[in-house]
């Protein structure tokens, strides 16, 4: 709490402790402009770096847009952020394009990944379906945060859960993606839906 | 599965892998011919020529046990003459680093740098950290895993 001052990543990269050995991964998913960077940059303790990730795939029955040729390559590019949890844990936060085309991708790049944040624009929802299809059939846990950029929304809760076609057990939260308090909010709403999840699965001996 | 466009422009990848090797061992002597980003680290923007150089036009080996955040730590310093991304992984991970970092470090795609890495981890010049979160996707993490998390993100 005593870096609660600094409201910005420091700029230069500090290197993770010696003793670091375990990787974890949060995928923040949204439309283009809806904030992930943002948010990844309010509560990493890197400036964002960018990468990006070039496949192929067989081109048989998966795409449509290229009949030309039996093998598409597709270039996708992702920002990340980093948190150090303790000496021996660190969680990466991936921004990725929640696009059609993308997800072969996901598939990949993001297996093992603890859960997603998909991260919505209440004046363009529909951005946002595909994503929510993919990880409820993938299985994949994860919250609904609403970028409200510090404006009070004139949809409700109810409203956007209807038109997401939210189910009741997925959680929803609002922030505002540039703020680092309200983001952090987001990221612990995401781990205790996990942690939830995960002591049901275990037959509740943690509370 | 191979890496993308590499295939495809491997006959033009030898000649590439000549003339660079050439500029960027006289670089300093700024002869006319030289061009500038021979001697820079290699980037995205590069033509698919200088990544099938990078990777001496292999598209794939046993790198897919590189996890995008699998931590990597250097085992031995670089060496002389050792291929100038490696020596720069070497260099990078005196800490440990992930993947990720090293590839958007490296300017390189993702499966360009794991390739590197398995180079390094062959010949035990790295050691590799794999994520231990949840072996298999559809699981979900330890709940005392989670607990640690959430304690690391309310200290923030």
């Amino acid at each position: 709490m005593a870096s609660a001052t600094s409201d910005q990543a420091p700029r230069t990269q500090r290197h993770l402790s010696r003793t670091a050995d375990n990787g974890l991964k949060i995928v923040v998913v949204g439309g283009f402009g809806v904030g992930k960077t943002t948010l990844v940059r309010s509560v990493s303790e890197i400036r964002p770096l960018n990468t990006e990730e070039t496949m192929t795939r067989a081109g048989e029955g998966v795409d449509e847009l290229d009949r030309t040729s039996t093998k598409t390559a597709t270039t996708v590019a992702f920002d990340f952020g980093r948190i150090s949890v303790d000496d021996r844990t660190v969680l990466y936060l991936f921004g990725a394009p929640g696009q059609e085309r993308f997800w072969f991708l996901w598939d990949r790049l993001f297996s093992g990944t603890l859960g997603a944040v998909v991260l919505v624009d209440t004046r363009r929802l529909a951005d946002s379906w595909y994503a929510i299809d993919r990880l409820e059939h993938h299985g994949t846990p994860f919250v609904v945060a609403r970028n409200d950029f510090g404006d009070a929304s004139q949809h409700t809760d109810a409203q956007v859960r209807e038109a997401l076609d939210l189910p009741e057990h997925v959680p929803m939260i609002t922030c505002d993606a540039r703020d680092r308090e309200s983001a952090k909010g987001v990221l612990i709403k995401l781990v205790q839906h996990l942690y939830a999840l995960s002591t049901a699965a275990r037959g509740s001996t943690h509370q | 599965m191979s890496a993308g466009g590499t295939g495809s422009t491997g006959s033009t990848g030898g000649t590439a892998s000549t003339s660079t090797g050439g500029t960027a061992s006289t670089a300093s002597t700024s002869t006319g011919r030289t061009p500038a980003r021979a001697a820079s680290r290699p980037g995205r923007d590069d033509s698919p020529d200088r990544l099938y150089t990078v990777t001496g036009g292999r598209s794939r080996t046993h790198s897919d046990a590189f996890d995008l955040v699998t931590l990597v730590v250097a085992e031995s310093a670089p060496a002389p003459g050792m291929q100038s991304e490696h020596a720069a992984i070497l260099r990078m991970c005196d800490y440990p680093v992930a993947v990720v970092e090293i590839a958007a470090e490296l300017g390189l795609p993702v499966s360009i740098t794991r390739i590197l890495l398995a180079d390094l981890l062959d010949t035990g010049r790295i050691s590799a950290r794999h994520p231990r979160a949840a072996p298999e996707s559809a699981e979900l993490p330890e709940p005392e895993l989670l607990e640690q998390v959430l304690v690391g993100l309310r200290n923030l």
